[in-house]
């Protein structure tokens, strides 16, 4: 199964969640917060904080150690706070 | 019409579910997970399988045979209906009951299916999530919660950095430190800020002799913990935290601090460790908005129950941490009295379980000594400094925080919120709440009233739902009582 992050093409498997995906690549932060611009990403990961958030398939503020990755599902960073594309 | 209603599918939800199918009562049991078993019996998501699945146990197997499998815990009864992928927004009360709103699909995705299921009585088993203290640079990428690091090893087999320090207190650490090390991290070291929990394990035949301690089985998965972690070699100290973390982009290395018995760091005790990831566990805080929107009444910070864990609202019942931090055995006794609890008050013809309620008094008593040697102390507050965040989601600083105390007459949560903007954010103060009250000394019992008891989109606030198989007021007059 295969999903875009920021239009790179990646390699999954049934169950991941997109936090799962992306700390499995490396990648620690994928939003920057409203006010200070600064970097976040996964911190409590059972869906309590709402810092991992991240933009699928246009839709914004998905909780990325929550959402269950979809074939070829379009996964974008956030950047502060964003409206629904 | 005889259903319950358990939301939670961990340890005290899946027990009462089942408790109550036993008795014949229609269960449906509700959770945010994709797969059974809640944060503790976090299941491999990537895995084919469910191994608390509800199809291995069929539905023309004897009566007696189900209750055996069920008991095992590992099995749901056939008429229990799991909806998994669900997060319950709201509970309101019916004429005779209760109606739970909940929206069902994929998280956060604007194609979830809304639901409005009413039943007689409800069982909460909505758990409970790790509290992380703040210090400087908390708000890195790269500092985890111990749930976290545990979530992700557990559940995606994968571990949240390379190396990586465990900081906090209580057991849970442990369990935590050899999940990241089954996933292929390295442990730098475990930081207990109390006194070492391996006093515990040396300990455990006088305890027991003087009947402080009943959990024996929890000792011996100690012990296989600290085992593990002894030959990989991994330093454990006590009386030390992680107070600062360094970095631009994410985490790059980190204060460590030994502590004095009111966890002020002692100075020049501090050491600098290379590590990429901190797992943060200082305790749990109950999951209490569907308790407090069902009107259940809450006393230092958990829901009060009585033998049957019945809650001061009728007809709805409490198990697991909701009620107290005592971990999953505990929790699992709790939710089986409970779910027997339930079906009895619908009508089902219930002998009292007098075995589970046993086990839920030892349990406690466990939990009572556990929580009492691991408490979270006050010299925290002195690891921040004035530019230190305290609420992540609107980025409030300490400094902010005081200044809006001082400057305003704060007394109680709602203003405390309204002025600083602590607890306002995404989160609805979950993580700072606790943080933040103690800060500006005032009850934290206000930050768990939440009205949208987890967030949703105004597109699906606003759609219409349609109540399935709503109460008979009638019938439901018929309500028997628990008491046992």
């Amino acid at each position: 199964m295969r999903v875009r992050f920021d239009g790179e093409e990646v390699e999954v498997q049934e169950g991941q969640t997109v936090a799962g995906v992306l700390l499995a690549k490396g990648i620690r932060s994928w939003r920057t917060t409203r006010g200070g611009g600064r970097p976040r990403g996964l911190f409590c990961g059972i869906g309590v904080c709402f810092d991992c958030l991240v933009k699928v398939n246009g839709v914004p503020d998905v909780r990325a150690c929550q959402r269950v990755v979809a074939e070829g599902d379009d996964i974008r960073t956030q950047a502060g706070a964003e409206l629904p594309s | 019409m005889r259903r319950i209603v358990v939301i939670g599918a961990g340890p005290a939800g899946m027990a009462a579910a089942n408790a109550a199918a036993l008795h014949g009562v229609e269960v449906v049991l509700i959770d945010a997970g994709a797969k059974l078993g809640g944060q503790y019996h976090r299941q491999d998501a990537v895995a084919s399988g469910d191994r608390f699945a509800p199809s291995a146990l069929s539905s023309d197997v004897s009566q007696a045979a189900s209750a055996k499998l069920a008991r095992r815990r590992f099995v749901l009864a056939p008429n229990v209906e799991h909806v998994a992928n669900a997060a319950v927004w709201a509970i309101e009360p019916v004429d005779g009951g209760h109606r739970v709103h909940l929206r069902v699909g994929p998280a956060d995705g604007l194609d979830r299916i809304g639901r409005a299921v009413e039943a007689r009585a409800l069982v909460l088993a909505t758990g409970a999530y790790d509290r992380a203290l703040p210090f400087p640079g908390w708000d890195l990428p790269g500092v985890f919660t111990a749930g976290a690091a545990q979530a992700l090893a557990k559940g995606q087999g994968v571990a949240v950095g390379d190396r990586v320090v465990v900081s906090g207190t209580g057991p849970f650490l442990l369990p935590v430190a050899a999940s990241l090390i089954g996933a292929g991290a390295r442990i730098v070291e475990v930081a207990e800020a109390n006194a070492a929990v391996t006093g515990w394990l040396s300990r455990p035949f006088k305890a027991q002799a003087t009947g402080a301690l009943a959990g024996w089985s929890k000792t011996g998965e100690l012990a296989r913990y600290a085992g593990m972690l002894a030959r990989h070699r991994v330093p454990y100290r006590s009386r030390t935290a992680v107070i600062e973390a360094h970095g631009s982009e994410c985490v790059e290395s980190v204060t460590v601090a030994r502590l004095d018995a009111l966890w002020n760091p002692v100075p020049g005790s501090e050491r600098r460790l290379e590590a990429d990831a901190v797992a943060v566990g200082f305790g749990f805080t109950p999951q209490l908005e569907l308790a407090l929107a069902a009107r259940c009444l809450v006393e230092d910070g958990f829901v009060v129950v009585d033998a049957a864990q019945g809650t001061s609202a009728p007809g709805v019942f409490a198990a697991g941490e909701l009620t107290g931090i005592g971990g999953a055995d505990l929790a699992a006794s709790e939710g089986a009295v409970a779910g027997a609890a339930a079906a009895k008050y619908v009508g089902a013809a219930v002998e009292p379980p007098v075995r589970a309620m046993a086990r839920v008094r030892s349990g406690r008593r466990f939990a009572a000594a556990l929580n009492a040697a691991y408490p979270v102390r006050p010299g925290w507050q002195g690891w921040l400094r004035d530019d230190t965040i305290v609420c992540r989601c609107e980025e409030v600083t300490r400094a902010s925080l005081y200044r809006a105390v001082d400057e305003r007459d704060v007394g109680a949560v709602r203003a405390l919120k309204l002025v600083s903007g602590a607890g306002l954010g995404l989160c609805q103060g979950r993580v700072c709440g606790q943080n933040v009250a103690e800060l500006a000394d005032v009850d934290p019992a206000g930050f768990a009233k939440r009205p949208i008891a987890s967030p949703i989109r105004l597109s699906e606030l606003a759609e219409e739902e349609p109540v399935e198989s709503p109460i008979d007021a009638e019938e439901s007059g018929r309500a028997l009582g628990v008491e046992y």
